[in-house]
């Protein structure tokens, strides 16, 4: 096990030097982002008709960005929340990153809403003029608390590292830097009550978050569970999707530990034990995820009601191709890669992650559009450009816009904080010297 | 609509204003010509008086220089279109029988709410509900939900349920997050995806009873005509149909009127064997329905003397 003076050597080269690569990716990414704030404009200033969006399908790629990064968050929720509270070992060189998911999703994920509402400037008559019989009331309850909540259970983590990284002599950073080291540890000095505390603080706020996490997905679901839309006036929408966003939470920690592992060197932090574990957690969840969509849809192809009737006709015809990836695909091939130990390389789980992740963003297309596009009463229109979605480039931007932020987040916290828990570690290491 | 009349004149929101200049009833046909006259203004009254009614029934003389307009004040408007009609209950019943897709409905409705050209509150489908069933018309105006949807899951109380059953909306309010057009089971709702750009004619203070003018980026319905039945009219739809097909009236009264005939609207139910649309989604509509028998047009007339692009969106009606 590294001693803290190996894993500071080991982790913070990151926060001392950026390379070139570092600010050529950030670029990118930054002007993927301006490409967004283009189209933003472009929609504030034209309307909602630049967007694929029309009367029968009203919500489009925006809601299901949403809901997608909504459950990415699932990951902090899951990996740090429960895992901590099991005094799960191995959890410890991923902790962070899980955390991180979490924070910058929920930060991410409400934006899709503002770019989805007509009147972006009457956002604060959500607070104004509150109606809690919406269940669009109790999101915006549900997600600033999980957005506070997960906030402070990632800082409550960072406490301790921040205040080993103030007094690391060695540091090589600007003043700055250390000045805000100095600020953000609150002048912790690790004495045994502080300690104590911190550790009891971290433990509620780990049974917290998975609660809150669990409420915000159900809220989430029955926004459209509560609607008597074929397709979404579901009982079992609230568990499915929580389920779903763990599968998703779990599979982009999978992609984002292969990325850090490969960029900053951590391979003798994060090892293969690592991988395994995490995908072995998302082959399980795989298959409760898969039978939750089962059984979902045999209940509405088995039955003789109507609209569920077209609605699967639907699915199973113009959206077959989607269907087939999003749900058998998306499920069963990353429990393959995974379930067989020959197939278990880091690469091979990594790509069973990204299936799993892309699919997932698939199967929540899967559930918003077509519904929408199955009406009760049949689309007669005269506008036949309307009746069909598509979304369009400014759709398109919007929501790269919405990844390239998610990774500028990341590389600018990884320049601040190490990516890989060193009070953590540290512990570790004591417990293991103790047995 | 000579129930409505009856009633007596249901000019409350009027009233309240006059209330506060303390003008009596009467002034509301003179305001137009003392306009320009102010209160409290130097200049020499013109002798000259007119008698009044106070809004507590009494004859008053005023000062003709002392009348001025009573101003229409959007608060005012919008808190008492949120109120409704004291003592009514509207319903409206639809006679499948008559309709061939005339579409004046649609026409007036448009014309009358300002609607930007592809919006259409009244909506006209041909629906057939099995290919062993037959082929009808169907006019389908906002159901005006005595449990309605949208208005459980608007997060800010843009849309509203009012005591005479009108469901509205306040533009003002409406955030445009377009949950109720997901909630509402009947397609009812429009979206102002682009700026509407309607003139309004100069003067015209917002109300939700008019919804004039539509708001880009907030939703949109039919209103049952709120503004025309505070003036105790009938809505657009029902008195610009040539056929008759729209029956409008109040279920308390128990009397519907399609302008040329006024029945009995039990009396109607029971003999017509009346029915409401989906009446499984229980949202209990204040529109109801009677079923195409013993039609005055063969379905197929509805699609005569129409444009191509009319006919074009029915071309893959059939049964579902």
């Amino acid at each position: 096990m590294p001693t803290e003076k190996q894993l500071l050597q080991d982790l913070t080269p990151e926060i001392e030097k950026t390379g070139i690569r570092w600010y050529i990716t950030f670029s990118v990414f930054f002007l993927v982002f301006c490409v967004g704030i283009y189209a933003l404009i472009q929609q504030i200033d034209k309307g909602h008709i630049v967007t694929g969006m029309r009367d029968n399908v009203v919500w489009g790629l925006y809601i299901v960005n949403f809901i997608f990064f909504m459950g990415l968050s699932y990951a902090g929720a899951l990996i740090s929340g429960v895992l901590h509270l099991f005094h799960t070992g191995w959890r410890k060189p991923v902790i962070r990153l899980a955390e991180l998911i979490t924070v910058i999703s929920l930060v991410i994920g409400p934006f899709f809403i503002f770019f989805c509402i007509g009147r972006l400037d009457r956002l604060p008559f959500l607070v104004m003029y509150p109606r809690i019989q919406s269940p669009i009331t109790w999101d915006v309850i549900a997600i600033s608390t999980d957005l506070v909540g997960c906030f402070m259970f990632l800082y409550l983590s960072l406490i301790e590292d921040f205040a080993i990284l103030r007094d690391y002599n060695d540091l090589d950073v600007s003043p700055w830097k250390k000045k805000v080291y100095k600020v953000l540890s609150l002048g912790y000095t690790g004495t045994e009550k502080e300690k104590k505390i911190l550790k009891n603080a971290r433990n509620v706020m780990a049974a917290m978050i998975i609660a809150i996490a669990i409420i915000v997905y159900s809220v989430l679901a029955w926004i459209f569970g509560v609607t008597l839309q074929p397709g979404w006036h579901s009982t079992i929408f609230g568990p499915y999707f929580v389920i779903a966003a763990v599968f998703s939470g779990t599979g982009l920690l999978i992609i984002l530990m292969w990325i850090y592992r490969k960029i900053y060197h951590l391979e003798e932090y994060i090892t293969k034990r690592h991988f395994v574990n995490v995908g072995v957690l998302l082959t399980v969840i795989a298959a409760f995820y898969g039978y939750f969509t089962f059984s979902d849809y045999l209940t509405k192809w088995y039955g003789s009601i109507k609209m569920d009737s077209m609605l699967i006709d639907k699915l199973f015809h113009d959206y077959y191709a989607l269907f087939i990836f999003a749900n058998y695909v998306g499920i069963l091939l990353p429990c393959i890669i995974i379930a067989f130990p020959k197939f278990r390389t880091i690469r091979n789980i990594t790509i069973a992650a990204v299936i799993a992740v892309t699919a997932l963003w698939v199967n929540r297309y899967i559930i918003v559009i077509p519904t929408l596009e199955t009406p009760f009463l049949p689309i007669q229109d005269t506008r036949p450009d309307w009746i069909q979605y598509s979304p369009t480039w400014i759709e398109w931007s919007l929501t790269l816009a919405g990844i390239s932020v998610y990774g500028m987040l990341f590389m600018l916290v990884s320049k601040i904080a190490p990516i890989i828990s060193i009070s953590e570690m540290k512990e570790e290491d004591k417990t293991e010297i103790m047995k | 609509m000579k129930e409505i009349e009856e009633n007596g004149g249901e000019n409350s929101s009027r009233r309240n204003f006059l209330k506060k200049v303390g003008i009596g009833v009467g002034a509301v046909s003179l305001a137009g010509i003392a306009g320009t006259s102010v209160i409290g203004s130097n200049k020499s009254k013109s002798g000259e008086k007119i008698k009044l009614l106070s809004p507590d029934g009494k004859l008053v003389e005023v000062d003709k220089d002392d009348i001025k307009p009573a101003k229409e004040i959007v608060a005012e408007l919008k808190s008492e279109a949120r109120k409704g009609l004291q003592g009514r209950k509207f319903v409206m019943v639809i006679d499948l029988a008559k309709c061939k897709n005339a579409r004046k409905c649609v026409e007036a409705c448009q014309e009358g709410h300002m609607l930007p050209k592809d919006h259409e509150w009244m909506k006209l489908y041909l629906l057939q509900d099995d290919h062993t069933t037959a082929r009808y018309w169907f006019p389908r105006p906002c159901f005006h939900c005595d449990k309605p949807m949208c208005v459980s899951v608007c997060p800010v109380g843009a849309t509203y349920k009012r005591d005479d059953g009108i469901v509205l909306i306040d533009n003002q309010r409406c955030i445009g997050c377009k949950f109720c057009m997901t909630g509402c089971p009947y397609s009812v709702r429009v979206f102002n995806w682009k700026d509407p750009e309607v003139k309004v004619p100069p003067g015209q203070a917002y109300n939700p009873e008019t919804n004039i003018p539509p708001l880009e980026g907030t939703v949109g319905k039919c209103i049952f005509c709120a503004d025309k039945l505070r003036n105790n009219e009938l809505p657009r739809c029902v008195s610009a149909c040539p056929m008759g097909v729209l029956y409008f009236g109040d279920l308390l009264e128990d009397t519907v009127t399609n302008g040329n005939e006024t029945v009995r609207f039990s009396k109607l139910m029971t003999d017509r064997a009346g029915y409401r649309f989906r009446e499984d989604l229980g949202t209990l509509p204040s529109v109801y329905y009677l079923p195409p028998t013993g039609r005055s047009f063969p379905v197929e007339s509805g699609l005569e003397d129409t444009d191509e692009s009319v006919k074009g969106r029915y071309k893959n009606a059939g049964p579902r």
